[in-house]
C-alpha cells in the first residue's frame, strides 16, 4: 500500500501515520529538487538526469537565494533561454542572407565593394525577420487597431493547438516516456470529435461538450493503447507511437472515404462541415480567427499543472519518471503510471485535436493536424516539460508559425526557416554550457578559476560545433 | 527518463515475467483464430498464381500454382496447432521456442498471401519481383540499423538516424549534380551524415543533454535546413543543383541469373553491395574484434571499459561518427538509386522505422537486417497488393508495415535488452 494512495489525513488517521506522510513529503521534496537537476545539468556540474544527483553535487550547483542578485540574472536559466532565442535567430539570419539571391549577386564583386554584399544580407535577414514580426505580433502598417492586433491574435489561434499537444508531450516526459504520438493522437481525437460535430444535432453548449469529451477520448483511446502496450509488453513507446501515427493517418484517410465520414457528393477526403452548435464561438466576435479553444488550452495548463504538482497521481507520475524501479519499490505502480500518463497526455492531445476541427478548420480532412503534434515536442523540450513552460514555448512556437507564414507570403522565405530556428533553439537552451562559453558567462557556482579554464575549453569545442 | 534503457520490465520481479510469458501463446493463438477464419472459411474459390522467374530469364522456374481453398484450409491448421503447441511450452514452464514462433510466422505469410492475391481480381503475382522490391526497399533501413547498431551498441541512443539518412540523401544529390559524378554524392552523403553525427555525439557526450532529445531535434533541424535550401535553393535551379546522376546497376555476370536469388544478392547497385559488406563486417567486427569487446563494453558497463583503461567518451564519440558514415550512405540510396534528385522531407519516416527494425532485431546487425528485411517485406507488399486490386481498402495495406512493426514490438520481440548503459551518458568519477 502507497502512502499516498492514502485518503487525507485526519487528525485522526494523522496520530498513526505521520512517519510514513513524512518520509513522503520529505521524498516528494527530494524528487522535486532531483527533477530540477535533471532539467537543468547545472553547467555539467550536475550529474545527467539518468544519475541520482548526489548531495555534493547539488551543493555545487549552488544555493540560489545566497548570491547577489546580478549574478543570479546572468548564471540563472531565464537569460541562457533569451540568448538561445537570440543565437538562433542569428544563425537563421545568416541562413537566409546567405541563400538570397541579391546577396549572391552582390557576392561576386565582393573584394571590389564588400559592403554590398554586407547591406544585402542586413536586408534579406532583416525583411524577414520583420515580416516574421508583423505576421505574429503586430502590424503597425494596420488602417485600425483591429488589424493592427490581428497577428497577435492568429498566433494565438495557432498557439492552441501546439499548447495543448505539447503539454501531453510534456506531461508524458515527465512520467520517463518519450511520447513521439501526439500527432497520431491529435488525428484521432479530431476525427472522433469531429464526427459528434457533423453527425449529431443538439443544442448549443451540450454540443460543443460533447464534441470536446469525444475528442479527448479519442486521444486518450489512441494514447492510453501505447501506455496498455507497453505496461503488459515492455514494448519501446517511441516506436509504438511512431508506429502509431501512421497507423492513425490510414486510418482517418480510410474513413474519410466511407460515407458516414465522407461528404456527400465529394469524392475527396473531406468531412462535412462541423455543425455551428459544435464549434468554439470566436473569442474575440467574428473578425478574428481566434477561438475558445485558446481558453481551453489555458485551462488545460492550469490542470496540468496541478495534477502534476498538486495531486497524488501528478506524484505518482513523477516518482515512475523520476526513477520506476524506485518508484515500484516504494508501491507505486508502474504499470497504471505509464497506463495513465499515455491516457492523460492522448486526452491532451486530442484537445489539440477539437481546436483544430471544431475551432480553426472547421471540417475534418486527413490535414487536419498540420505538423501540431510533432511541434509539440519541440514545444515540450524547449518548455522543459513545465506546464506554464510549455504554454510559453506553445506561444513562442505560435508566433513563429503564425509570422513564417506572413514572411513566406511576402519576402519568399521559405517558412522551413522557421523549423531550423525552432530546433536550434531547442538544442541551445538544452546545452547552457555551449550557451554561456558562447556569450563568455560564468557557470553558476563554479569557482572562478575552474569556471573560466571551464569556459575556454567549452568555447573551443562550441567554436567547432 | 525513458530512453531504450527502460527494458526495466525485463529485469523486474516475477510478475511481469509472468505476464511476458504468456503473451506470446496469447497472440499466436489471436492469430490462428484469423487464419482460420479468413484463410480457411473465407478462401477464395480459384487457383492462386506464384511466378518464380521472369519470361526471359537464363533459367526458368514454372510458375507455383496453389488452389486457395486447399491452402488456407492447411496453413490455419498447421497455425492453430502451433499456437497450441505453444501454449502447452508455456503451461510446463519453459518459454516459446524461437523456431516455433519463426514456423509460425512464415506459415502466416504463405496463409496470407494465398488470401490476399486469391481474393484479387487477378490471382497471379510475380514472386520474384517481390522479394527483390523488398531487398531494395529495405537497403535504407538496414543502413539506418546499422548505424543505429553501431552508437547503441557504445551506449549513445541514435534517434538521429532520420536525420542521417536525410541529410546523406541531401547531401549525395547536391554533390552528385556539382560534380556529375554519383561515387563523389556517395562520399558527400557519407560526410553529411558524419556532420549529424557528430553534432548528436557534441551535444549528448560533451554536454550531456539527453540523447533522445538530441535526436528528435536533429531530425527536425535537418528537415527544416534541407526543405529551406531545398526551396531557396535546389528548386530555383534544378539543373545544377538537383539532377544527380544515378548509379549504374552491376550485375554479376552469371551468378545473376541465379532464380530468386541472383538478382536479390547480385544485380545490385554500389550502395547494395555496400549495404550486403556492412552488414557483415560489421558484425564480425562487433563480436570477434578488440574494437567491438570495446564497443559492448562501453555501452554495458561504461565504469568497468573506464577501470580497465578504454576512453569511454572517446570511444562513443568515435562510434557515433561512424554510425554517421553508415546512415549518410544509407541516406544516398534515395537520390541516386531509388529517384533522381532530392525531394522535401523524402526519407518519409524510414529512420525511425530504422530504429524498430534495430530494436526488433535486438541490437545486433544480422537481426536487426532481418528485420529491416520484415518491413520492406511488407512496404512492397502493400505497393504490389494495392496494383493486383485486392478487396482490403488501399489505406489498411498502407498500414501493413506499421502494423505489423507494432505487433513484432509487442508481441513476437520477447526479451529484447538494450545495452545496458545505451542513453546514459559518462561522466567519470
Amino acid at each position: 500500500m502507497s502512502p499516498q494512495e492514502n485518503p487525507p489525513v485526519t487528525p485522526d488517521t494523522a496520530g498513526g501515520q505521520p512517519p510514513t506522510r513524512r518520509a513522503a513529503q520529505e521524498a516528494a521534496r527530494e524528487e522535486e529538487r532531483r527533477l530540477e537537476a535533471a532539467a537543468e545539468t547545472g553547467g555539467g556540474q550536475v550529474p545527467p538526469p539518468a544519475v541520482p544527483a548526489s548531495p555534493a553535487a547539488l551543493a555545487a550547483a549552488g544555493p540560489g537565494d545566497e548570491q547577489p542578485l546580478m549574478q543570479r540574472i546572468i548564471t540563472g536559466n531565464a537569460l541562457v533561454a533569451v540568448l538561445a532565442v537570440v543565437l538562433s535567430l542569428i544563425l537563421g539570419g545568416l541562413l537566409i542572407a546567405v541563400t538570397d539571391e541579391d546577396v549572391a549577386r552582390s557576392a561576386s564583386y565582393f573584394f571590389s565593394r564588400p559592403m554590398d554584399t554586407i547591406g544585402a544580407a542586413w536586408s534579406a535577414a532583416s525583411g524577414a525577420y520583420a515580416a516574421l514580426f508583423q505576421g505574429s505580433v503586430f502590424n503597425a502598417g494596420g488602417d485600425s487597431f483591429a488589424r493592427m492586433i490581428y497577428p497577435l491574435t492568429q498566433t494565438l489561434t495557432v498557439a492552441t493547438p501546439l499548447i495543448c499537444a505539447g503539454l501531453g508531450v510534456a506531461l508524458a516526459f515527465r512520467a520517463g516516456l518519450f511520447n513521439i504520438g501526439a500527432q497520431g493522437q491529435i488525428l484521432i481525437g479530431a476525427t472522433l470529435a469531429g464526427w459528434v460535430g457533423f453527425t449529431a444535432n443538439l443544442p448549443f453548449g451540450l454540443h460543443l461538450l460533447l464534441v470536446i469529451l469525444a475528442g479527448m477520448l479519442g486521444g486518450a483511446i489512441w494514447g492510453g493503447l501505447v501506455g496498455v502496450l507497453k505496461a503488459r509488453t515492455g514494448a519501446h513507446e517511441v516506436i509504438l507511437t511512431i508506429m502509431l501515427n501512421y497507423i492513425a493517418i490510414n486510418l482517418v484517410l480510410y474513413l474519410l472515404s466511407t460515407p458516414g465520414f465522407q461528404r456527400p457528393g465529394s469524392t475527396n477526403p473531406i468531412s462535412p462541415q462541423l455543425e455551428a452548435t459544435a464549434l468554439y464561438p470566436p473569442l474575440l466576435g467574428s473578425g478574428f480567427r481566434l477561438h475558445w479553444g485558446f481558453v481551453v488550452a489555458v485551462l488545460a495548463t492550469v490542470f496540468v499543472w496541478w495534477l502534476l504538482n498538486r495531486s497524488t497521481v501528478g506524484f505518482e507520475l513523477r516518482a515512475v519518471g523520476a526513477n520506476a524501479t524506485a518508484a515500484r519499490t516504494a508501491g507505486v505502480s508502474v504499470s497504471r503510471g505509464y497506463i495513465l500518463a499515455m491516457a492523460i497526455a492522448g486526452a491532451l492531445a486530442g484537445l489539440a485535436g477539437v481546436a483544430q476541427v471544431a475551432g480553426t478548420e472547421k471540417v475534418l480532412t486527413s490535414g487536419v493536424a498540420a505538423s501540431f503534434g510533432f511541434d509539440a515536442i519541440t514545444v515540450a523540450l524547449l518548455g522543459r516539460s513545465s506546464p506554464w513552460g510549455t504554454f510559453a514555448a506553445g506561444l513562442l512556437f505560435g508566433a513563429f508559425r503564425a509570422g513564417g507564414v506572413t514572411m513566406q507570403a511576402s519576402t519568399g522565405t521559405s517558412i522551413d526557416i522557421v523549423l531550423v530556428v525552432q530546433s536550434l533553439i531547442v538544442l541551445f537552451i538544452a546545452a547552457p554550457p555551449l550557451v554561456r562559453s558562447l556569450f563568455r558567462l560564468p557557470t553558476p557556482g563554479a569557482i572562478p578559476s575552474a569556471g573560466a579554464r571551464r569556459n575556454r575549453k567549452t568555447a573551443a569545442t562550441g567554436g567547432a560545433a | 527518463m525513458s530512453t531504450v534503457t527502460t527494458a526495466a520490465p525485463g529485469r523486474s520481479a516475477a510478475p511481469a515475467g509472468a505476464v511476458r510469458s504468456w503473451k506470446t501463446p496469447i497472440l499466436l493463438s489471436v492469430l490462428a483464430v484469423v487464419a482460420l477464419l479468413v484463410f480457411g472459411a473465407g478462401a477464395p474459390r480459384n487457383n492462386v498464381t506464384f511466378r518464380l522467374s521472369d519470361p526471359n530469364d537464363a533459367i526458368v522456374l514454372p510458375d507455383l500454382v496453389l488452389p486457395a481453398v486447399a491452402t488456407g484450409w492447411l496453413t490455419a491448421v498447421m497455425l492453430a496447432a502451433l499456437a497450441v503447441l505453444a501454449v502447452l511450452a508455456v503451461r510446463r514452464g519453459s518459454a516459446v521456442p524461437v523456431w516455433l514462433v519463426a514456423v509460425f510466422a512464415v506459415l502466416f505469410l504463405i496463409g496470407f498471401l494465398t488470401w490476399v492475391v486469391g481474393s484479387a481480381n487477378n490471382p497471379n503475382v510475380a514472386l520474384y519481383g517481390l522479394l527483390a522490391g523488398s531487398v531494395t526497399l529495405a537497403v535504407p533501413l538496414i543502413f539506418g540499423s546499422l548505424s543505429g547498431v553501431l552508437s547503441e551498441r557504445s551506449g549513445v541512443v541514435n534517434i538521429a538516424i532520420e536525420g542521417q539518412l536525410l541529410f546523406g540523401a541531401f547531401a549525395a544529390a547536391v554533390a552528385a549534380s556539382v560534380s556529375g559524378s554519383a561515387i563523389v554524392g556517395l562520399f558527400a552523403a557519407a560526410l553529411a551524415g558524419v556532420i549529424v553525427s557528430f553534432l548528436l555525439a557534441v551535444f549528448s557526450i560533451r554536454y550531456i543533454v539527453n540523447q533522445v532529445i538530441v535526436g528528435v531535434v536533429l531530425n527536425v533541424l535537418v528537415s527544416g535546413l534541407t526543405g529551406f535550401l531545398f526551396s531557396s535553393v535546389l528548386s530555383k535551379d534544378a539543373e545544377t543543383w538537383n539532377s544527380p546522376p544515378r548509379l549504374p546497376v552491376l550485375s554479376i555476370p552469371v551468378l545473376s541469373e541465379i532464380p530468386i536469388l541472383g538478382p536479390i544478392l547480385f544485380e545490385q547497385t554500389i550502395v547494395g553491395y555496400l549495404m550486403y559488406i556492412a552488414v557483415a563486417v560489421i558484425y564480425v567486427a562487433l563480436f570477434r574484434s578488440r574494437w567491438g569487446l570495446r564497443t559492448r563494453a562501453v555501452g554495458e558497463h561504461p565504469k568497468a571499459a573506464d577501470t580497465l583503461g578504454v576512453n569511454v567518451n572517446r570511444m562513443r564519440f568515435m562510434n557515433v561518427l561512424l554510425a554517421g558514415v553508415v546512415a549518410g550512405v544509407g541516406g544516398s540510396f534515395f537520390t541516386l538509386v531509388s529517384v533522381s534528385g532530392f525531394g522535401r522531407d523524402m526519407t518519409a519516416g524510414q529512420g525511425y522505422i530504422a530504429l524498430a527494425a534495430l530494436i526488433f532485431g535486438r541490437w545486433n546487425p544480422i537481426g536487426a537486417f532481418f528485420a529491416a528485411l520484415l518491413f520492406g517485406f511488407a512496404t512492397n507488399l502493400s505497393n504490389v497488393l494495392s496494383l493486383l486490386g485486392t478487396p482490403v481498402p488501399d489505406q489498411f495495406l498502407r498500414m501493413l508495415p506499421y502494423v505489423v512493426t507494432v505487433f513484432a514490438v509487442a508481441g513476437l520481440v520477447g526479451r529484447s535488452r538494450a545495452p545496458g548503459a545505451s542513453g546514459i551518458p559518462y561522466v567519470k568519477g
